[in-house]
């Protein structure tokens, strides 16, 4: 039989595309060094500024007139204080609607609708969430600069990401586990408390905390809300006033005083450290509780 | 004109004689998905501790109508049915009956083993927890009994604890078993139970269905004509969403009373 392949061709060609894989793999790996050593780059000019500011002090202070007074206490415990609101009320809004999205409602138009528009709003620029918070929870609700109008507004700010993290997280759960459920009588309620939630449980977290990680970072809503940046005390109550570590940041970074750039560069590996703990707890779940089917 | 009074008396007699031995009674069932018209006018009764095996190509309907014995066949959406299916004289789809309610009475084994990712004893303790049983002693012995029904007990029984997922394929589909056995049914349905598994571990849950049956009407779905002749009394061959013939399975097999089963079992198409 005549070969139809031409063996002296694929020799010729073998050449160029081994190089061009080479080339490729090189650009790639071009493109993660790059990422990576502006990384670098970033943390060593921070963590040079910040040495010798960064002491205990430092995290014992509240803000001060005179840089080597200044500390990040308040913005601290105010970060902290935001995560008591963030946390409950995003996870419960958030996982409660995955569930009633994945579980309960049947596909309609209507649940496409949201769908669509939770992926939306996952996408719509933090200081517009801030305009709402601060028309809705500061002004007509009347809450206030208080820790409870600003952690509603950041709650708003990372539940879709919430919602599709836990909804990715439900559906990755097989079918099959659901009908051995319900095939021996078991409610809906039931198959989603006894197994649909314990095997999301890890997905749910990771998901979560990334973007609780998220709201600890962000200013924009809260500059809009009009949260202070000078607090020489700490809150008592979700309904006091309060700041947080970049708000903190960013108002030592605008100071004309050079030495207030150091004060923000250790605010900032303060703010760095907090984000690293959260996003290894991620990590820790997604490795110990992962399950594979 | 006496005479004809007894007899009708002993028909009668006899037919409610057989009317509390059928378990199932399928009356012009019709089921569509979408505008795909899966099932089409089924007349079946099953009866009482016998083995029903369905057999027929794939995409005749079998799994469907396994699935809606148990109404299972709800969770996929869009599916339409009409007529009537009686389990024990009551219309399963009738409003009034809470399907939770009929899938305690009717226990199902799954194509793919299915355990929980949780240990053995929870796996077996699943079902009857669901349904408020919480004392100890008493999960214990359903545990136990459920196990060595299911013929696993001993290949079990010094790691109760341990996950399921740690157990061979057999061994996990012998554990759905058992977590069926524990709600204590009066039917199970079994949707290509062995499918998915060795020759040997095929042989013991073909073993254990014929074990089963002394105490539970089994209705099993199997691609494999061997094993419906093997193990069932009955058995029922569907061809495009319809039912060609249900007869006892000595005679569906060897003297079957249409062409297309003989043809089918003969293996000249499907």
């Amino acid at each position: 039989m005549e070969k139809l392949i031409d063996k002296q061709r694929v020799v010729q060609y073998m050449d160029g595309r081994l190089l061009r894989n080479n080339v490729l793999k090189f650009l790639f790996f071009l493109a993660t060094l790059f990422g990576l050593i502006v990384l670098v780059v970033l943390l060593y000019r921070i963590f040079t500024q910040a040495i010798g500011w960064l002491n205990v002090d430092f995290l014992n202070n509240f803000p001060s007139r005179r840089p080597e007074n200044a500390g990040i206490k308040a913005g601290l415990v105010g970060s902290l204080w935001l995560m008591v609101i963030v946390a409950p009320v995003s996870l419960i809004l958030g996982v409660g609607t995955a569930i009633y999205l994945e579980e309960y409602a049947k596909k309609s138009r209507f649940t496409d609708f949201i769908q669509t528009n939770i992926s939306n709003l996952a996408g719509v620029p933090s200081i517009v969430f801030g305009l709402l918070g601060l028309t809705i929870f500061v002004r007509e609700l009347n809450l206030g600069r208080s820790i409870l109008a600003a952690g509603l507004t950041m709650s708003l700010l990372v539940l879709p990401v919430i919602v599709v993290a836990a909804q990715e997280a439900i559906r990755a759960v097989p079918n099959q586990l659901r009908e051995a459920s319900y095939g021996m009588g078991a409610t809906k309620w039931q198959t989603i408390y006894r197994i649909v939630l314990p095997a999301a449980i890890p997905g749910i977290l990771t998901g979560s905390i990334l973007a609780l990680s998220r709201a600890i970072g962000e200013t924009a809503p809260l500059v809009v809300l009009g949260i202070p940046t000078f607090l020489a005390y700490l809150p008592q109550g979700i309904l006091d006033t309060f700041t947080v570590m970049p708000m903190q940041i960013y108002n030592w970074t605008s100071r004309p005083q050079a030495d207030f750039q150091n004060v923000a560069a250790a605010g900032i590996v303060v703010l760095l450290v907090v984000l690293i703990f959260m996003n290894s707890i991620a990590i820790f779940i997604r490795n110990k509780f992962q399950k594979r089917y | 004109m006496e005479l004809t009074v007894v007899k009708e008396r002993k028909n009668k007699q006899a037919e409610e004689r057989s009317e509390k031995n059928v378990v199932y009674r399928t009356k012009n069932l019709n089921l569509w998905y979408g505008e795909h018209h899966a099932l089409k006018n089924i007349d079946l009764d099953i009866y009482e501790n016998e083995v029903t095996a369905i057999i027929g190509p794939s995409g005749c309907g079998k799994s469907t109508y396994i699935k809606t014995l148990n109404r299972m066949i709800e969770l996929v959406p869009n599916v339409r049915t009409s007529g009537e299916i009686t389990y024990r004289g009551r219309n399963i789809f009738d409003k009034s009956y809470r399907v939770e309610e009929l899938r305690t009475q009717v226990g199902m084994v799954f194509q793919k083993p299915n355990p929980f990712p949780k240990s053995i004893y929870d796996n077996v303790a699943y079902g009857p927890r669901i349904h408020g049983i919480r004392d100890k002693k008493i999960l214990d012995e359903i545990v136990e009994r459920s196990l060595r029904g299911a013929a696993i007990w001993d290949e079990v029984k010094d790691r109760l604890h341990t996950n399921a997922y740690g157990l061979s394929g057999g061994q996990q589909q012998r554990l759905c078993i058992a977590r069926c056995l524990a709600i204590e049914p009066d039917v199970i349905l079994m949707d290509e139970p062995t499918s998915a598994l060795d020759p040997i571990s095929t042989l013991k849950v073909e073993e254990l269905v014929q074990e089963l049956k002394k105490n539970y009407s089994i209705i099993i779905v199997t691609h494999n004509m061997q094993q419906a002749a093997r193990i069932s009394d009955k058995t029922a061959f569907f061809l495009n969403g319809e039912v060609v013939e249900y007869n006892d399975t000595d005679k569906l097999f060897s003297n079957p009373d249409d062409k297309r089963t003989e043809d089918y079992i003969t293996g000249r198409f499907g």
